[in-house]
């Protein structure tokens, strides 16, 4: 991590849309960033370099998907963020903010969760460095990722229910800012995505940005060269911008953002509701949770319930830095469907041996349903593994018939 | 463009200038326009010298559980910003409505409003001034992102009011003063809006650091009672803003206007204590 620009914009993306009274920790924490991320102050970094090799167990690998090589031919290479402890990139983040906040002195954590990813990651790092952890979770999320909330628990984080609104993870981040507003002075928001207001774009684009940096050593070990692209999933965008980060710079990598098209694209101004999360590829631009960026919106500037069968993934607005490389054409926005996902998770399943998390799978995905527009060496970030999507799958497979999916039926009898 | 606008000039600061203010918050069209403009009248017969409409945004970050529950009736029954500035003419007709109109709101529906291909504040700061709202509140909308809306402002002589929290810096209190007009807004305590049981120390801190401020001062957030007001303009502000108190009243529906004009009518009262006691030095 070295300096760059310490600009709070992307273009005109990006920004400190927050209440006053969050500005001067907002202040604070840009200097703790300028200082101790961007400087390596006190050898931040290098403790969090090495956090993340004994607790985490990096670097993941980057593994050639022999089969799915053989199926598109062309080659494919995973790179295996499933196989983080935690099960997904989002500990990268989760750990660099909790120690960020340790050097800061602040010795209270919150965090909103979607998922539960995020939630489960920040917990894990607030016990790994002993501080207090609370997490906001809406009400619909906590019923369908139950496993994560007793997760969070057992790392000795409380779980606070949100439940106005539709209770996901909108209403979280919402509720978060709330108890931030009221508990700023010893209190550190660990915002779970690249959004947000101005460093917490930038700050976990960097503590991601491992993912890219490694990748793009691996990729260059193992098949002699860069890719032709890198594919990865975008909810915030957080695994997005990591795996993006190092190769943005190299103009001969595509650089594909997948979004959640959900069950179809299109918006119910009447019930202000848009099936799927692909603010990105259908978005427009607007002001929300402290950032000018893209957004599912009706006409008024009402935010727009967005809805994707994959909870982390499930979000109206996206990563400022993200839309700015779309419009600049660096990054293709590009989406896939509620079924194609599901396909594509029993298919990673199957062929090569790996769960994928319901938000990879979209990645794998576009994949499947565009090998020739990605080159000859394809990168796809594996975010995460899929355990915690056993219930929906088994649920959403059997509604639907899928070609992929085994048989779902529950085994009868015994005692 | 005259960005210099006199602070004398603005109705808002004229509605400080005798005795201590109320300034009255109610969410426009909880639970729908028709009431909030008896709602309204109600008020202003109770003493309010301000009203503070709000304008609801589907994720009112800076609000507790009493006004984000009248921001989702509202939305729920139809209010968007083009019903608001009608019932904000409305009000603008009506003899009984004689104080000014705040309009208080979050930045994303500022930001969309008006034709497709034009990006930024200015149409919507135009249709509030058409329609007769006379300052905008913003409580996500921090110092240093508010240029192009207070250039809006200036341009259509609405007041933009800024919100001095107990976290503000001197730094950035000072770039908040040099741009403030109509009134300032002293944030009582941290976190969000919602009645309280007390009035905060912080209060107190906030309001000697503005001692110098020739603007008028009015405290928010968590105030609900009598005393409260009491209190706090005896300790130096020149009015009180007040919106939970209303709300829950408002979500209550139980012969909402008599109780509305009557908490309003308590409220005043007790600034107007407050403005005794500030008159009347300590042990006497
Ligand atoms: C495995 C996995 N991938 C992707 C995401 C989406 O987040 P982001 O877009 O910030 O990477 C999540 C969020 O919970 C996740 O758990």
């Amino acid at each position: 991590m070295s300096r760059t620009d310490t600009d709070s914009k992307f273009g005109d993306y990006g920004g400190q849309y927050v209440p006053e009274a969050l500005m001067p920790a907002i202040e604070e924490l840009t200097d703790a960033y300028e200082r101790y991320v961007l400087d390596n102050e006190d050898g931040f970094v290098d403790e969090f370099r090495e956090r993340l090799r004994d607790f985490g167990g990096r670097p993941t690998p980057l593994q050639r998907a022999d089969r799915l090589s053989e199926r598109y031919d062309r080659e494919v290479y995973l790179k295996r963020e499933d196989l983080l402890h935690g099960g997904a990139h989002k500990l990268n983040n989760a750990l660099g903010q909790v120690l960020l906040a340790k050097y800061m002195g602040k010795d209270r954590i919150i965090a909103e969760t979607g998922a539960g990813q995020h939630g489960t990651a920040t917990a894990m790092a607030a016990a790994h460095l002993d501080v207090d952890c609370e997490i906001y979770m809406g009400r619909t999320d906590i019923n369908r990722q139950r496993p994560n909330v007793f997760r969070m628990r057992i790392h000795d984080a409380e779980v606070n229910p949100v439940d106005i609104g539709s209770g996901t993870l909108k209403e979280a981040i919402n509720e978060t800012m709330r108890d931030w507003a009221t508990n700023v002075e010893d209190t550190h928001y660990v915002i779970g995505s690249v959004v947000g207001p101005h460093p917490f774009p930038k700050m976990v684009r960097d503590f991601q940005s491992v993912i890219s940096e490694e990748a793009r050593e691996q990729v260059r070990d193992r098949a002699g060269r860069l890719p032709d692209s890198v594919v990865a999933c975008a909810g915030g965008g957080s695994n997005t911008m990591g795996a993006f980060h190092e190769f943005v710079g190299d103009d001969e990598v595509d650089l594909v953002a997948v979004e959640a098209g959900g069950s179809e694209l299109t918006i119910d101004e009447e019930e202000d509701l848009a099936p799927h999360s692909a603010s990105l590829s259908t978005g427009e631009e607007g002001v929300l949770h402290g950032a000018r960026t893209k957004l599912l919106q009706n006409r008024d500037g009402q935010i727009l319930e967005s809805h994707s069968v994959s909870a982390g993934l499930d979000y109206s607005g996206v990563g400022p830095e993200l839309a700015y490389l779309a419009d600049e054409g660096r990054v293709t926005p590009v989406n896939v469907g509620d079924d194609a996902a599901l396909e594509a998770f029993h298919r990673l399943s199957k062929l090569e041996g790996i769960i994928p998390a319901l938000e990879s799978s979209h990645a794998l995905a576009y994949l499947e349903a565009n090998p020739e527009s990605l080159g000859d060496l394809v990168v796809v970030n594996v975010s995460g593994r899929g355990d915690k999507d056993l219930d929906t799958v088994i649920e959403e497979s059997d509604k639907r018939n899928l070609d992929a999916a085994p048989s779902m039926e529950v085994f009868e009898g015994g005692e | 463009m005259a960005s210099d606008t006199p602070a004398t000039e603005s109705d808002i600061t004229a509605a400080f200038a005798d005795e201590p203010a109320l300034v009255a918050y109610v969410a426009a069209g909880d639970p729908d326009a028709e009431a909030t403009k008896e709602y309204v009248r109600a008020l202003v017969r109770g003493g309010a010298d301000v009203v503070e409409l709000g304008l609801p945004f589907s994720e009112p970050v800076a609000e507790g559980p009493t006004i984000q529950q009248a921001i989702r009736r509202a939305l729920d029954a139809g209010m968007t910003p083009d019903r608001y500035f009608d019932l904000v003419a409305d009000l603008r007709e009506d003899e009984e409505v004689d104080v000014p109109l705040v309009c208080m709101t979050y930045y994303n529906l500022i930001y969309q409003y008006g034709p497709d291909d034009v990006a930024g504040p200015e149409p919507f700061v135009a249709a509030a001034a058409e329609a007769g709202i006379s300052g905008l509140i913003v409580p996500d909308l921090p110092v240093d992102e508010s240029d192009p809306l207070k250039a809006a402002c200036d341009a259509h002589g609405l007041d933009l009011v800024f919100i001095v929290a107990p976290t503000t810096t001197d730094e950035r209190l000072g770039r908040m003063l040099d741009r403030a007009t109509g009134f300032v807004y002293v944030q009582g305590r941290l976190g969000t809006t919602g009645a309280r049981s007390d009035v905060s120390d912080e209060t107190h801190v906030s309001l000697g650091r503005l001692d110098e401020t020739d603007l008028p001062k009015a405290v928010g957030f968590g105030i609900s009672e009598r005393d409260h007001a009491r209190e706090i303009v005896s300790g130096g502000a020149d009015g009180v803003v007040v919106g939970s108190a209303f709300v829950d009243i408002v979500s209550e529906q139980e012969d909402t206007a008599a109780r509305l004009e009557a908490k309003a009518r308590e409220l005043k009262a007790g600034a107007l204590d407050g403005a005794e006691e500030m008159a009347q030095p300590e042990g006497k």
